[in-house]
This record gives C-alpha cells, sequence and structure tokens, in this order.
C-alpha cells in the first residue's frame, strides 16, 4: 500500500448563489458568476486531511478536471492540507459535455498510475446531482466502494465505513484499495484562510491531458433543454376556520 | 514602540479582509465596517491593548468561519435531506 489518497474536487456555482437560466434554455449562466468547490467536496479533502494528520495514509492528491479556472479549487484543496494537485485539462466543447462517466475514466485512469490505496470524493456535486462519479469509479477499477460516508476508519488494509442509507445508518468493512463518498455529516471542513493559501502556493500542481491518460471523452448524453421550476403560486390569507375549508373545497382538495 | 505588533495587525486586517468576500450581507458592507472598526483604534499604542485587540480581531474570525460553516450546513441539509433527517 503506497498510503496514496486521491481526492477528486469540482468546480461548482457556488451554493449561496441565485442560479439563472439562460434566455436560450441552453443551461445555465456561468459567466462571471461566483464558484466554489462543491460542499461535498470540501468534506472530501477534510476527511483526506484527517487521514494524513492522524498518520494513517502518507500523501493527499487533490485533482480537478476542466478549464484553467480550476485550479483555483485545487489550490482551495492545497490551503486545506493536501499534498499536491493534479489537473487535468479540459475546456470548450469537451468541457460542457464532461460528466461522471468521463470524469470516473480519467480518475480510475490516475488512481491506477498513482498506486492509490484510497479515491474520496463528495457524493455528489450541486450543479448536476448526478450522485455517480465514485460509483462509476469504483465498477471501472473493480474497487469496493463505501457511498454516503458519515464515518471512515482505516484498520490496517481495510475500511471501515458506516453509510447513511434511508433508515438509518449501515456499517460495511471493505478491503483497501477501495472507493468512498463522502456524505454531509462526514466531518466539519476548515475553512482555507489566506496564510494557508499563501503557504498552499508552494505545493506544485501537475498538468495531464486526457489522451495521455487514454481517456475517451465522448458523451452519450445530450442536453436538450434546462428550465426554472415552476413559480410558487402566491398563498391566500383566509380570517376563520371555515373560510379554509370552504377555499379547499372549492379547489376539489377535499 | 508597537512596530512588531504593527505587522501583525496588518496581517490580521489581510485575514479579515479575506473572509470577508463571503460574507451574507455582501463585501462591502463588510469592508466598511472592518476598516471603520480598525481606524476607531488606531491611536492605541499601548502594547498590551494592541494585543488584547488583535485577540480580539483572531475571535472575530473564528466567529466568521463558524457563521460560513453553519450556514453552508444548513442550507446543504435543507436541500438534501428529508426535514426530520
Amino acid at each position: 500500500m503506497t498510503g496514496r489518497v486521491l481526492v477528486g474536487v469540482k468546480r461548482v456555482i457556488d451554493y449561496a448563489v441565485k442560479i439563472r437560466v439562460k434566455p436560450d434554455h441552453s443551461g445555465v449562466v456561468t459567466d462571471g458568476v461566483k464558484h466554489s468547490m462543491n460542499p461535498f467536496c470540501e468534506i472530501a479533502v477534510e476527511e483526506a486531511v484527517k487521514l494524513k494528520e492522524k498518520k494513517l495514509i502518507k500523501e493527499v492528491v487533490a485533482i480537478s478536471c476542466g478549464p484553467q479556472q480550476v485550479q483555483e479549487t485545487i489550490r482551495t484543496a492545497l490551503a486545506m492540507g493536501a499534498d499536491r494537485g493534479i489537473h487535468v485539462e479540459v475546456s470548450g466543447k469537451d468541457y460542457e459535455n464532461l460528466g461522471p462517466l468521463q470524469v470516473s475514466k480519467i480518475l480510475a485512469a490516475l488512481a491506477k498510475k498513482e498506486e492509490a490505496s484510497l479515491v474520496i470524493l463528495g457524493k455528489q456535486a450541486i450543479d448536476d446531482d448526478c450522485n455517480q462519479t465514485g460509483q462509476m469509479t469504483a465498477a471501472l477499477l473493480d474497487w469496493p466502494q463505501g457511498t454516503f460516508a458519515s464515518e471512515v476508519a482505516v484498520e490496517g488494509d481495510k475500511v471501515k465505513i458506516v453509510r447513511e442509507i434511508d433508515g438509518g445508518l449501515e456499517t460495511i468493512k471493505v478491503n483497501m484499495p477501495a472507493v468512498v463518498t463522502a456524505d454531509l455529516r462526514l466531518n466539519t471542513p476548515r475553512y482555507a484562510t489566506l496564510p494557508n493559501i499563501m503557504k498552499a502556493k508552494k505545493k506544485k500542481i501537475a498538468n495531464v491531458k486526457p489522451q495521455d491518460l487514454g481517456v475517451d471523452l465522448t458523451s452519450r448524453v445530450e442536453v436538450v433543454r434546462v428550465d426554472e421550476p415552476p413559480q410558487r403560486q402566491a398563498g391566500m390569507k383566509v380570517e376563520t376556520v371555515d373560510d379554509l375549508v370552504g377555499k379547499l373545497k372549492e379547489a376539489g382538495r377535499i | 514602540m508597537s512596530n512588531p505588533l504593527r505587522g501583525e495587525v496588518i496581517r490580521l486586517y489581510k485575514n479579515l479582509l479575506y473572509l470577508g468576500r463571503e460574507y451574507p450581507k455582501g463585501n462591502a458592507y463588510f469592508r466598511e465596517r472592518l476598516k471603520t472598526a480598525f481606524m476607531k483604534n488606531k491611536d492605541v499604542t499601548d502594547p498590551e491593548k494592541i494585543r488584547k485587540l488583535i485577540d480580539r480581531g483572531e475571535f472575530v474570525i473564528k466567529e466568521l468561519e463558524a457563521l460560513y460553516f453553519l450556514r453552508k450546513y444548513r442550507a446543504m441539509k435543507k436541500r438534501y435531506y428529508e426535514p426530520d433527517h
């Protein structure tokens, strides 16, 4: 075991920004909009750094796929404690069509190349909500997976993972190497403060092209149309309970 | 001489400025109040008092980090989980 952990981080529109759909309904407005690291990816980075601080693993490598701007996201991961970064250069049409299938192929290739013991990802991205990349990566590598992790414990060459599932918690033990996807309650990510960002400038980010990894980026999915959710109807105020019952009968609800 | 502490004060100001970019009421709002708060104490010379003010600044940094985390956590919880989960 190399004791190396790969963490995938995605640059997404900041969670607090009000999303606007483009007038031609081809997508969402991204120009000039604030972007930051996907919140679930932050939790993934934090978990990897925690494992390193506990001396259970030796190196944390932060990976992101996209154009030049994703380097900001990798720098944030470095400021949180990752040791080095890998920027997989994808731009233009390829980036627009980049989805979980392509990213998981890239991550699988890198996991093999870097001889990783663990790949930690966020459970889903807040822009596409796919919740597929972790699962696909594990399948491509034929590695076990622990998804929706709310607790991760490395025990020798095995990992004990507590998963958040419908109706409660499930504890599993898997052999390493493995893929883990982080859920909300896994940990509290540290803030990347200015001094940490400054220190992280010394850390290296390597540039890699998907072709170098032998990955085909063609997408089998095409976005046909993007629409806003239907506008909420204004509520009505009523004076008495009888009024309420009357209105509900009118609307055919009772 | 408050010179050795001058560097610390400037560093504190820069760190707070960086944190202010994510402030819910907007960066401009935060920057204005940050400048006012620091300017109010610009004539303090006693190193003890300066140290206390720097410590207060560090405390504000911790409070902002907590604010940002809670805000994000609550937004994620509301969007992705059932009400009682």
